[in-house]
């Protein structure tokens, strides 16, 4: 019943879509899978319910591929894509995409950065389009004036960004739990990061990431799978194949710390939490499962019974993991009144400490096991729900029986393993924890 | 970037409206029953996975609240999970969870709803425990005082410790003097420390009733099924009767408001609000004018081709961001929007003499063909993009109904779009977006530094 702020959801969105994944048997999108030569990794869908297309290419250029000196690139590499062709402008894009009904979006996260097209599947407006998309991937002309543009209205991103205590809390967390490490790295760059950067930068940047075996492409909709290869190839087909870059380095060891940050805020924002899962690691099962009881299962999760329930302290409280290239992060999470916030702070160390002790109960963790299976059909009932989905389960590799084997793996899990993951996984007494408010 | 923030809900579903083509299919099949209590059942089948969406949508909302009693509706929003004799306190989000399905409600301006997202066999659970809460809930002194304070917490969260929202709220209370959009859907923190369970009762007693009730299905089921079900678990309930009192008509504004809002911030923000009709209100001297205002709203902000992004963000480059909002599904006149951060080295007052540059182009020059052929493509692909969540059609059809313009109306909204000429789009721009009926509000950043925090002010809810 909590929706979390759209910050933190977009946060969430950096590598927590697979959190959401789940499938069911008969209900699971039968996926189609090929590489193309230049090494790109094509994963298809094919619906006829609508007359469209939904077109989703990842590349693993994220903001964990900038160098600290120049952050900001990664970010603003994505943004310039559709700045134009060597023959259009970004208003000559614009046009063309708008005129066909095709919407279009770039962004860019830790691990990755989309390019997403929606499109009418009539050839009339889809072949164009996905042309138009295809030039833009391989030779964006990477304009002076839009670089200069684009740089400054990032700054003023961070800027506004600043004035958030939601905000200033998920950056300082994030530099906290990764020193020195590469997922310290603000998504959006840093100040210091974005004023350094050149276009040469960015150009470089595109040359080396934006290549066919760093490519994942889903593709869901309205297409014969003829069709559907056609438009794969017109899309990313045509990219230098280049290299897939090596992973980031693992993170630090953790250490706890507790960062106060004084915010002129009505409310304190509590995060809290360790960097703790990589994608594929065996434990992730048991420790999702868990985490339904813990935070993750909104009412009825234990914390928010104790501090929005029982006690009134919060609108939202939750706990997540984020699996990532390299282990992302575990992070507990609340807003109160100034005054509550010792009280709260409190309330949440106890929950956590005794869940990692003794794990859910029987009875918490059959509820958990209910609701992640019984709600299997939900994850995957429009295109850009399929396609999110199996554009992560491409980006990280998963095997393509993923979906079909979920319901199966989460009700394997067993109280045993719960406890025991939780208990060598998630360490209370190292989590680190960030305060940002007080009000003045 | 505070319109969005500010009424979002509305904001899905009104420049929903908007991309591309003439292959137009006619559209998915409605089906419609009334009990004889008074509850309107609408279906929608959409088989293409095993799912199903059910809504119910109270027509209650911030703008019945009486002064005094403002947030009221959100409030009570939230305590409808509290319980009932039969299904008490957690029992109905318990099962919900155990049936694997989401949840949620939320409250605007003119409509209270309530959603469960399930896998389709698990359909008559959710009727069974929505019609339970209609009639039932049990409103406990104890249970509301340690709620509203979570309600609180929620308008610290989304308009007290957000500068742009509290700009939305601070322009919404001066351009709205008499009508009850004056006030936040949240309500004003001095009305939520004053509430009493009592009030509550009260209002759960006049509008949660079938009478006053709309249930919108959407998802993987057959239309005869779902009456079936909706007669079995809402049919034994009494309509209340319930008469609304129209809320007193906002009286013309003569002259230009303009404020300015000092809240912690580093990048200053601008919002105008004009005085519009709706197609739900009378106020529409011509039936065509809401739609053109549509066009209108989309030929600034429909998209990076839209005139904002192309003449202020990359062409002058004196915005940093731009948007055009227009409150189309608004029961009552509303408001049509522009909102602007300038770019670095500009400031507001340059931001807003390009944006008045731009209205002012829009009411003397008749769009292009050229450009208004782009917009209408863009309304007709984004109606089909639209249909890819189920729960966005429920969305529509519920608020279509609850605001007073009938279901129906949802899919004459395309044809309707195409038919704006650019003559209608210039004359509302002429008649609407004029000086004398224009609020603006600055905000004026200060510090971000320990000791300098500012009396704030507001939002609205969602449980």
């Amino acid at each position: 019943m909590d929706i979390t702020d759209t910050a933190i959801l977009r946060r969430l969105l950096a590598g927590a879509l697979l959190l959401l994944v789940a499938t069911a048997a008969q209900a699971t999108p039968k996926i189609q899978h090929w590489q193309l030569d230049n090494g790109a990794r094509i994963y298809f869908v094919e619906s006829h319910h609508l007359p469209m297309v939904q077109a989703l290419a990842v590349f693993h250029a994220g903001s964990s591929r900038d160098q600290p000196a120049t952050a900001g690139v990664a970010a603003l590499t994505s943004a310039l894509l559709v700045e134009g062709t060597a023959d259009l402008d970004a208003n000559a894009v614009a046009d063309r995409f708008e005129s066909l009904g095709a919407q279009y979006s770039a962004d860019s996260y830790r691990d990755m950065a989309r390019f997403s097209l929606r499109s009418l599947s009539d050839p009339e407006y889809l072949d164009p389009a996905v042309d138009l998309a295809g030039r833009l991937l391989k030779a964006p002309s990477f304009p002076e004036a839009g670089f200069q543009r684009e740089r400054a209205r990032a700054l003023t991103g961070l800027a506004h960004s600043r004035q958030n205590p939601a905000n200033v809390a998920a950056r300082r967390f994030f530099e906290a739990l990764y020193p020195g490490h590469p997922y310290a790295l603000p998504p959006e760059g840093s100040e210091a990061g974005l004023a350094a950067a050149s276009l040469a930068d960015v150009r470089a940047f595109h040359q080396r990431y934006y290549v066919g075996r760093n490519v994942i492409l889903a593709l869901v909709g309205d297409l014969d799978p003829a069709r559907a290869r056609r438009i794969a190839q017109q899309l990313v087909g045509d990219l230098p194949a280049g290299e897939k870059p090596a992973p980031p380095p693992s993170p630090p060891e953790a250490v706890a710390k507790e960062v106060r940050i004084p915010f002129p805020s009505a409310q304190s924002h509590l995060l809290m939490g360790q960097h703790a899962i990589a994608r594929g690691d065996p434990d992730y099962f048991p420790l999702y499962v868990g985490n339904y009881s813990l935070g993750g299962g909104g009412q009825q999760s234990r914390l928010f019974q104790e501090i929005r329930e029982k006690n009134g302290l919060a609108y939202s409280t939750y706990s997540y993991f984020v699996p990532m290239e390299r282990p992302g992060p575990f992070t507990i999470g609340l807003q109160t009144r100034n005054d509550q916030l010792d009280k709260a702070l409190a309330l949440t160390r106890e929950q956590v400490r005794a869940f990692v002790a003794d794990g859910p109960s029987a009875e918490e963790l059959e509820a958990a096991r209910k609701n992640l299976t019984g709600g299997f059909a939900l994850r995957t009932d429009s295109s850009r729900r399929i396609a999110e989905q199996i554009a992560v389960m491409g980006f990280y590799n998963l095997p393509l029986d993923y979906l079909d084997r979920f319901i199966d793996r989460i009700n394997a899990v067993t109280l045993e393993q719960v406890r025991d993951a939780w208990r060598r996984r998630v360490r209370p007494e190292d989590m680190t924890t960030v305060i940002v408010g007080g009000g003045g | 970037m505070a319109i969005r923030n500010a009424i979002w809900l509305l904001a899905a579903l009104t420049v929903a409206g908007c991309a591309a083509t003439a292959t137009r299919d006619p559209g998915p099949a409605v089906f419609e029953q009334v009990l004889d209590n008074g509850l309107r059942v609408i279906v929608q089948p959409d088989h293409r996975a095993p799912v199903v969406v059910s809504q119910i949508w109270y027509q209650v909302g911030a703008s019945d609240e009486p002064a005094g009693l403002t947030g009221i509706s959100h409030v009570l929003e939230h305590m409808m999970f509290k319980g009932t004799p039969r299904f008490p306190e957690g029992a109905f989000s318990r099962i919900i969870a155990e049936n694997g399905g989401e949840e949620n409600a939320f409250t605007g301006s003119d409509y209270t709803a309530y959603f469960q997202r399930l896998e389709k066999s698990r359909l008559p659970i959710a009727l069974e425990l929505e019609a339970d809460r209609m009639r039932n809930l049990v409103l406990r002194k104890d249970q509301f005082a340690k709620e509203v304070q979570v309600v609180m917490e929620e308008r610290r969260l989304r308009t007290e410790d957000q500068p742009e929202s509290l700009v939305y709220e601070s322009l919404m209370a001066a351009a709205f003097q008499k009508h009850p959009y004056h006030h936040p859907i949240v309500g004003w923190m001095q009305d939520l420390q004053g509430l009493r369970v009592e009030d509550l009762r009260g209002w759960y007693q006049q509008h949660y009733a079938p009478d006053n009730a709309t249930l919108v299905i959407v998802g993987d089921v057959q239309p005869s099924e779902v009456f079936a079900l909706s007669r079995r678990y809402f049919g034994p309930l009494q309509g209340s009767r319930h008469v609304r009192p129209a809320p007193p008509a906002e009286p013309p504004q003569q002259a230009v408001r303009r404020l300015r809002v000092k809240a912690p911030a580093e990048v200053p923000y601008l919002l105008l609000g004009f005085h519009v009709p709706v197609p739900a209100s009378l106020g529409a001297a011509e039936p065509w004018e809401p739609y053109a205002l549509q066009l209108l709203s989309a030929l600034l902000d429909g998209g990076e081709a839209a005139r904002l992004a192309r003449n202020l963000v990359r062409g002058a480059g004196v915005a940093a961001s731009a948007g055009a909002e227009y409150d189309f599904s608004a029961r009552y006149p509303s408001m049509f929007f522009l909102d602007a951060n300038p770019a670095n080295s500009h400031d507001l007052a340059e931001v807003e003499a390009a944006l008045l540059a731009e209205i002012s182009r829009l009411q003397a020059e008749p769009v292009g063909e050229t450009e208004l052929a782009r917009v209408k493509a863009q309304v007709i692909a984004s109606d089909v993009f639209q249909r890819d969540s189920m729960f966005y059609q429920g969305m529509r059809l519920g608020t279509y109904q609850t605001v007073g313009l009938g279901w129906r109306a949802a899919a004459g909204y395309v044809d309707r779009l195409r038919a704006v000429t650019a003559a209608q789009v210039q004359a509302v721009a002429r008649r609407y977006l004029v000086e004398n009926n224009m609020s603006v509000a600055w905000l004026d950043p200060q510090p971000i530094e320990p000791g300098r925090r500012m009396r704030r002010g507001t939002g609205h809810g969602h449980h």
